[in-house]
Parts: structure tokens; C-alpha cells; sequence
């Protein structure tokens, strides 16, 4: 079996790692693999801290996946002896003024009527678990399970793996997918290269609805969801787990690595494929941070940047095989949780690539529902 | 009611409900919201859509045939505020424009002073304005004054969902008003909408109360029937408030016996 795949970030990455090590002769086109939205994320694992009313099925996705997350990278390292970064260490989400911890406890009567276990925090006690949050914090909740990971130590582990199990990569972009006789046979190159292929992954994020050849209404309805993201460095110990916060109304968070790292994210601005960084997201930015961390302020600049999620109209993936076009398997919109889905996307867009089936944690998540 | 229309600046709306964007979870959450609300009319903040880009919220009002009424939200300064007002008329191709101009962050209350220039400004530039102002008769009427088209005076500050909290100054404002009052801002459920028809508002703006609810289409319907009536209470003019009870059959004044013989004649 032959696979083309569209798009090397975490998503594209992971499946062409599962399904070479089932056999299958695996081509990644990408002309920057691991970079998009993969380079940029922060890698939170927190299918619990992002639940929203209406998601309960892809909170129950985010759960399986994270459920997965150990044994996905414990595989990999020791595939690779590459390290991906993963840091299970639990979640901190906390409450600014009042008003945050009015909408925070909301969340946990709502985490609670889904027999979600999480534990409610007094400000004080989530000054225990993270010393460096502010004094004036009102309260919080635990999220033992939920944690992090690197995607930047994450995807070229990924790559490697896939590598070693003889997929290549190309890196160009993929013009269009090339249907003959109806069915998806391959993938052109925009330098005109014809790549064939038993099965076609469009797995571009952001960029999934602007790939050519394709009958009208099979491409997948996502667009870019720009967030801007920034990198500080801490030199000694500041904090040992990931911090949410609700800040009179707006969200950030704030990753820690092993190395001082410590990732700040993320706006959300509907902005078309825009990736410019500006004064405003980052103020708001360190404004917020610095408000639940003030020690912030202290730490090494190191980078920022905007990347783009791939949306779809509810905010969740779009995985499995495309409606009017055999042999195309789509693989988007996994929005704001393309890396806490990926363990799982991989399994389910394997099974739709080489085995035709569709896993039942995967069901809800079918093209055909748009 | 089909002929009862809300009529601004010329145009005419069979719903009294203006829908804000913000704060939906997904587009798809809005839509199914947008709808269930019957709205006619809904604003976006054009510091924060790219009008070109495919598959925006734009795209959701068009398919759900809503007509859009660009706002400057996030503007502090008027000069900010005509600007972006600018820039929405020439994406999207119309002069309304829902002009908002705030004070700070923390209240998200209207700068009156810079309202009323940015006002006089994008009037004498063309726009037809629909000023999100404080529930402050005197500057409504300054607002009218300066050309406005409607005047949206808030019940409570954006997002807080504490109602009406001067019922009395957005009377004063009806009153006066020669120009559409839509209430604008503090909403936080049916009842609140239905208020502020009660008092005489020709129309009421809300989104947060439906975005942020935790069933935003069911929370959309409830807003649509509590536009309706209101509506329908303030036309039908409502009864004057008494100290003590007053019975609402004259029962005492017919013979029981009379009544019982002719069944179904009715008291005559």
C-alpha cells in the first residue's frame, strides 16, 4: 500500500509513523516538516481545562488520547532514543478576581456532572502546588492527568521514527491531489512532480481546504485560527507544571519545559492566513501572565510567534475517509488540539488508510457530518 | 403584528433583536444561535475578522442571510474608532456602522466625550452611526442631535449580564428619543430583553447572554419570544399599578341564580 501524505506537523506525522509500521510505503510532502501550527503550539495535554458546553464528544476524544499519551511516547523514545518531551506532571487552572472564580467553578459543576475527577483549590493551596503564582489568586482546580509535551521535540522524534520504518519526505508543496476515474490516485507537486499513491492523507491543517483537483464540497470547511505565542527562559526553578489561568475573562496559560523554557499562549484571532505577531497579542499576552505570575517579568525573552490552527465550524477534527473521492482520507481541523489528538487521530485515520474501517471513538468526527 | 417593523435610518427589520458574535464557542454554535434568534441584523468587531478570509464569521451570517452591522469595538480613542469605521465601509461595502468607543478595559463603559466626537465625525463623513452609548438621557439626546441614527444606551456593562440597572434613565431616553433606542449591553436573560421592550425600546442588542449560555440556541429562542413580548406588552399598554387589590370579576354584581340558569350567556 503506497500513502501520500499531505502535510508533515504532528498530525500527518504521527499517522505516517503508525501506519509505516504496519507496512505501508509512506511519502511525506511538506515543504517545512514540523514547522505550521506544530512549531508554534505550546503542547498542552488538557482535554479537561479546555472543555467547553457542547463538546462533550470531543472531550471524550481529548481523554482517550490522553489516556494514550504515555505508552505513544514511551514507544517512540525507544524506537528513536529520541526524548519527546513529555511531562505529565498535572495542570493548574486558576482563578484571577472573583469573576474568574465564579466562571471556574461553573467549569467544575459542568467537569463534575461528566464524572470528570478534578480537585477544587483555594487560592492558598494552589500557592503550594505553584509558589510563583500571584498572592491575590482566588482559587483554582488540579488536573492530575492532564500535563504537556514538546512538539518540537515531539515531531522530529516522529519523523525519525517514520523514517526509520522507510517513509520518505519531500519537501514541496502539494499543488494538487490527482483523481482519475474518480478515485484519488496521487498528489502533484507545485513543481509539476506526479507522486502516486493506493491512498491520499490531506493532513495540512490550516492550509487543508486550499489543495486543488478536488470536486467541489470534498475539501474539508476549516480555516486559520491565528494565535500568537511566546517563549521566555527561566534560569532557575520556576514553575514545575502547567498553569492555566482565567484573567477577568480571558484565558492564557503558561507551558514549563525541562530545559527554562516556559511557553505563553495564545491568542485567538480570526484573521485569514495572517501570522504576523503584533504589539496588541503580545501585551495582552504578558499582561495577563504577569498579572497570575509576576515573576514573569524577570525571565529571558525568547521568542514569539503566531501560527495557525486549523478550525472547523465546531471546532473539532475532521478524520476519516472523504465523501465522492475513494482513496482520500481527510485528517484537519483539530483547532486549538492537534497535539493532545494526535495519539489518537493516528489510530483512527490508520484504520481508515489501510483498513477501510472507522474506530467508534472516531465516529463523530466523520467529513460526512458537514 | 407583521406591519409592527422596526425601521432604521430608512431600513426595515421584521425582528426587534440585534445579535452580537462575541463569545461563541464555535462557528457552528453560532449559527445554530443566529438562527433560533430570528435576528435580522448582527455586529461584528472588525478589529478581530479579516473580511476576505474564507470560512469566517462573516461567512456564518451570510449563510444564515443576516445582514451585518460592522462595530468598533476595542477602540479607545475616537480617532481609532473612525478609522476602523473606515476601514468596514470599505470592506464590506456599507455605511452603518455600530460605533463603540470605550473608556478602559475594566468596565468597558462608553467614553462619552470621544463617542460624541467620533459621532460627528463618521456623521459628516456619511455613516449612518449606531452609537453604543452609556443610559445617560442627555448625551442620547446630544447623540440624536449629532445625526445618529439610533441610540443604543446599555442596561449594565458588556458581558456583566446584570439587566437593566436604571430602568428609569432608559424611559427618559424613549421619551425624549426621536430615533430609534435599542438597548445594548447587560443582558443576561429573557426577562431582562422583555424589560427593556416593556420600556418602550424599539429594538435590544445582545450576545453574550446567548453565546455564553450553556444551551445557546434554546437560550436564542428564549431571547426571541422575550423581544416579542415586550413588544407586544408595550403596545397592548399595561395596566396602572394599584396599592390594593382590585377583583377581576365582578361577581358580586350578578344573581347566582341567573348566572347558573344561562349557562354560557355570559354576565350581561
Amino acid at each position: 500500500m503506497e500513502i501520500v501524505v499531505i502535510g508533515a506537523g504532528i498530525i500527518g506525522l504521527a499517522t505516517a509513523w503508525r501506519t509505516a509500521a504496519r507496512g505501508a510505503a509512506v511519502t511525506l510532502v511538506d515543504p517545512d516538516p514540523c514547522g505550521g501550527a506544530t512549531a508554534v503550539a505550546a503542547g498542552m495535554l488538557a482535554p479537561v481545562g479546555e472543555l467547553a458546553y457542547g463538546e462533550e464528544e470531543l472531550l471524550r476524544l481529548g481523554l482517550e488520547s490522553r489516556g494514550r499519551y504515555p505508552d505513544f511516547v514511551a514507544e517512540l523514545e525507544e524506537q528513536t532514543g529520541l526524548n519527546a518531551g513529555y511531562h505529565g506532571a498535572g495542570l493548574v487552572q486558576v482563578a484571577y478576581d472573583a469573576d474568574d472564580f465564579a466562571q471556574l467553578t461553573e467549569l467544575r459543576t459542568f467537569q463534575e456532572s461528566l464524572g470528570i475527577p478534578v480537585v477544587a483549590l483555594t487560592g492558598r493551596e494552589a500557592r503550594e502546588l505553584e509558589p510563583m503564582l500571584a498572592p491575590g489568586v482566588r482559587g483554582g482546580l488540579f488536573a492530575a492527568d492532564d500535563g504537556s509535551v514538546d512538539p518540537r521535540l515531539l515531531a522530529p522524534a516522529l519523523l525519525a521514527a517514520a523514517e526509520k520504518l522507510g517513509a520518505r519526505v519531500v519537501r514541496r508543496r502539494a499543488a494538487e491531489v490527482i483523481v482519475t476515474g474518480g478515485r484519488a490516485a496521487g498528489v502533484r507537486l507545485d513543481d509539476g512532480t506526479e507522486l502516486s499513491a493506493d491512498r491520499v492523507l490531506l493532513a495540512a491543517g490550516a492550509w487543508s481546504g486550499d489543495v486543488g483537483g478536488l470536486p467541489p464540497g470534498t475539501l474539508p470547511p476549516v480555516r486559520p485560527v491565528k494565535g500568537q505565542v511566546l517563549r521566555l527562559r527561566a534560569r532557575g526553578p520556576f514553575l514545575t507544571r502547567t498553569v492555566r489561568g482565567l484573567v477577568r475573562g480571558s484565558h492564557v496559560y503558561l507551558v514549563p519545559r525541562a530545559d527554562g523554557e516556559i511557553v505563553v499562549g495564545a491568542t485567538q484571532e480570526e484573521l485569514g492566513f495572517d501570522d504576523r505577531v503584533t504589539a496588541g497579542g503580545l501585551w495582552e499576552l504578558l499582561r495577563d501572565a504577569r498579572d497570575l505570575v509576576p515573576g514573569v517579568t524577570e525571565l529571558e525573552f525568547a521568542e514569539v510567534r503566531a501560527g495557525l490552527r486549523p478550525g472547523s465550524p465546531d471546532n473539532a477534527p475532521v478524520m476519516g475517509a472523504a465523501e465522492g473521492v475513494p482513496g482520500l482520507v481527510l485528517a484537519t481541523g483539530h483547532f486549538r488540539n492537534g497535539v493532545l489528538l494526535a495519539p489518537v487521530s493516528a489510530d483512527v485515520l490508520t484504520a481508515a488508510l489501510l483498513d477501510g474501517t472507522v474506530p467508534d471513538v472516531g465516529v463523530p468526527f466523520l467529513p460526512s457530518r458537514f | 403584528m407583521s406591519d409592527d417593523r422596526l425601521v432604521i435610518a430608512g431600513e426595515e427589520f421584521g425582528s426587534r433583536l440585534i445579535m452580537g458574535t462575541g463569545g461563541a464557542p464555535s462557528l457552528q454554535v453560532l449559527a445554530e444561535a443566529l438562527t433560533a434568534s430570528g435576528t435580522e441584523l448582527t455586529t461584528v468587531a472588525m478589529r478581530r475578522v479579516d473580511p476576505a478570509a474564507r470560512g469566517s464569521v462573516l461567512d456564518v451570517l451570510r449563510d444564515c442571510g443576516v445582514r451585518v452591522l460592522p462595530n468598533t469595538a476595542g477602540c479607545f480613542t475616537a480617532g481609532e474608532a473612525v478609522l476602523t469605521a473606515r476601514l468596514a465601509r470599505e470592506a464590506l461595502g456599507t455605511p452603518w456602522v455600530k460605533l463603540e468607543v470605550i473608556a478602559d478595559e475594566r468596565t468597558l463603559l462608553p467614553d462619552p466625550v470621544e463617542l460624541l466626537d467620533a459621532a460627528e465625525r463618521l456623521v459628516a463623513d456619511g455613516f449612518v452611526v449606531l452609537p453604543y452609548t452609556n443610559d445617560d438621557p442627555v448625551l442620547a439626546r446630544r447623540l440624536e442631535q449629532a445625526g445618529c441614527a439610533a441610540v443604543m444606551p446599555l442596561g449594565s456593562p458588556i458581558g456583566s449580564g446584570l439587566g437593566i440597572r436604571n430602568p428609569h434613565n432608559i424611559e427618559l431616553i424613549v421619551e425624549s428619543a426621536g430615533v430609534p433606542v435599542v438597548l445594548d449591553a447587560g443582558i443576561g436573560t429573557a426577562s431582562d430583553a422583555a424589560l427593556a421592550m416593556e420600556l418602550g425600546c424599539d429594538a435590544v442588542l445582545l450576545a453574550t447572554a446567548v453565546t455564553r449560555a450553556q444551551r445557546p440556541a434554546t437560550m436564542a429562542t428564549a431571547m426571541r419570544h422575550a423581544v416579542e413580548s415586550g413588544r407586544l406588552a408595550r403596545l397592548a399598554g399595561r395596566i396602572p399599578r394599584r396599592h390594593l387589590a382590585q377583583a377581576s370579576s365582578p361577581g358580586r354584581a350578578l344573581p347566582v341564580g341567573r348566572a347558573s340558569a344561562r349557562p354560557g350567556s355570559g354576565p350581561l
